[in-house]
C-alpha cells in the first residue's frame, strides 16, 4: 500500500471512564456546536471535535439532535 | 508465541458453539484468556472441597447404620475441629479472590486508546453496524445491516441460526472499542469467544474494549430477550489480517466511496460463503 493509513478514533475520555458512554457522546456533541458559535462555521478547528462525536453517537441520534437543533427544541446547553 | 501462532494453521479453533459442547470456546482476546484461567483456577478449590464433603457425608452415612452402630456418639464440643473448620474455609475464598480482583481491575484498565470504534445497534430482530470514523459530515457513515441467515437459504457446511449475511469485519490484534446500544427494547451483543457479553439499552452506549489476537470468524447469539425472533438474532464477525490495505482504503475512504461499497458487498460476500473460505 502506498501510503500508510493510520487508524485513528475519538480517544478514550477521562473525564468518562466507565463503561456508559452515552454523556461522552452527548458532551462532544456539544463541544463541536459550542466551538462552532464560537469560531464559526467555516472554523477547522472544530473538525476534531465533530470527527469525536461521529465516531461516538449513533447516526439516529445525531440525525434526531440536528433536527431538534432546526427546530429550536434541542434540550442541551449549546 | 511463535509457536502457538503457528499451531493455530494447524487446527482448526472453535469459535461457534459445537454439539455438546462443556466447556468455554477458544479465547480469541486476553480478556477471554484470562477468564478461563480464573476459572481453571476456581475450579480447582471447587474440586478440592467437593470431594472433602462428599468423603464426609459418605462416610457418616455408612457409619450411621443401626447394626454396626447401635449406640450413637453425642459429642457436642471439640475445641481444635471447630477452629480448623473456621479458618481453613476462610483461607479457601482468598486464594480465589485473589486471581478473581486481579482479572476484575485488569478489564477495567484503559492502557491505550482505541483504534478503531464499531457501533453496534441491536434492533427486533437484527443488528445494524456503523464505521463512522471517516466521515467527513453527518451523513456518511459506512453503515450495513446483519441478518441471520434463515435455514432454507443455507449452504453446505454453514452453521444454522449462526451464520448471518453481512459480517462486522475488524482488524485483528487492534483494540477495538465497540459502543452497545439499540434502537427499541434491550438486546444484548454477545461473542464467547472475545469474552464479551454488552447489553444494548435503548438511550444508552455501553462501550466495551477488545482486542482480538488471532484472525477467524467468531460467532455471538442475542443474549437478552428481546420478543419473538430474540433466539433467531446474531452477532458475528470476521476478524481480517491486521492492516490489510484492501480494508483500510476501503473503510477510510467513507462510505459514499465506491471503494466502501465493494467493503459492504464483501461483507456480505464473506457472510454469505463463508463456508467455502
Amino acid at each position: 500500500m502506498a501510503d500508510e493509513i493510520e487508524l485513528k478514533t475519538a480517544p478514550a475520555d477521562f473525564r468518562f471512564p466507565t463503561t456508559n458512554q452515552t454523556r461522552h457522546c452527548f458532551s462532544r456533541y456539544i463541544e463541536f456546536h459550542r466551538c462552532l458559535a464560537e469560531k464559526g462555521e467555516g472554523s477547522n478547528q472544530c473538525e476534531r471535535f465533530a470527527r469525536y462525536y461521529r465516531s461516538l453517537c449513533p447516526g439516529e441520534w445525531i440525525d434526531k439532535w440536528n433536527e431538534q437543533r432546526e427546530n429550536g427544541t434541542f434540550p442541551g446547553p449549546l | 508465541m511463535i509457536v502457538r501462532e503457528w499451531l493455530f494453521l494447524t487446527m482448526a479453533a472453535c469459535d461457534a458453539a459445537e454439539p455438546w459442547q462443556l466447556g468455554f470456546q477458544d479465547a480469541a482476546t486476553p480478556m477471554m484468556q484470562g477468564i478461563i484461567d480464573l476459572h481453571h483456577d476456581i475450579f480447582f478449590f471447587l474440586i478440592l472441597i467437593l470431594v472433602f464433603v462428599l468423603r464426609i457425608l459418605v462416610r457418616a452415612l455408612w457409619h450411621f447404620h443401626y447394626q454396626k452402630n447401635p449406640i450413637p456418639q453425642r459429642i457436642v464440643h471439640g475445641t481444635t475441629i471447630e477452629i480448623l473448620r473456621t479458618i481453613f474455609p476462610s483461607i479457601i475464598p482468598m486464594f480465589i479472590a485473589i486471581p478473581s480482583f486481579a482479572l476484575l481491575y485488569s478489564m477495567d484498565e484503559v492502557v491505550v486508546d482505541p483504534a478503531i470504534t464499531i457501533k453496534a445497534i441491536g434492533h427486533q430482530w437484527y443488528r445494524t453496524y456503523e464505521y463512522s470514523d471517516y466521515n467527513s459530515s453527518d451523513e456518511q457513515s459506512l453503515t450495513f445491516d446483519s441478518y441471520t441467515i434463515p435455514e432454507d437459504d443455507l449452504e453446505l457446511g454453514q452453521s444454522r441460526l449462526l451464520e448471518v449475511d453481512n459480517r462486522v469485519v475488524v482488524p485483528a490484534k487492534t483494540h477495538l472499542r465497540i459502543i452497545v446500544t439499540s434502537a427499541d427494547v434491550l438486546h444484548s451483543w454477545a461473542v464467547p469467544s472475545s469474552g464479551v457479553k454488552c447489553d444494548a439499552v435503548p438511550g444508552r452506549l455501553n462501550q466495551i474494549s477488545i482486542s482480538v489476537q488471532r484472525e477467524g470468524v467468531y460467532y455471538g447469539q442475542c443474549s437478552e430477550i428481546c420478543g419473538t425472533n430474540h433466539a433467531f438474532t446474531r452477532a458475528p464477525g470476521n476478524i481480517g489480517r491486521l492492516l490489510s490495505p484492501l480494508w483500510l482504503s476501503r473503510t477510510t475512504r467513507g462510505a459514499t466511496h465506491p471503494r466502501s461499497k465493494l467493503l459492504q458487498r464483501a461483507a456480505g460476500a464473506v457472510g454469505s460463503q463463508g463456508a467455502r473460505q
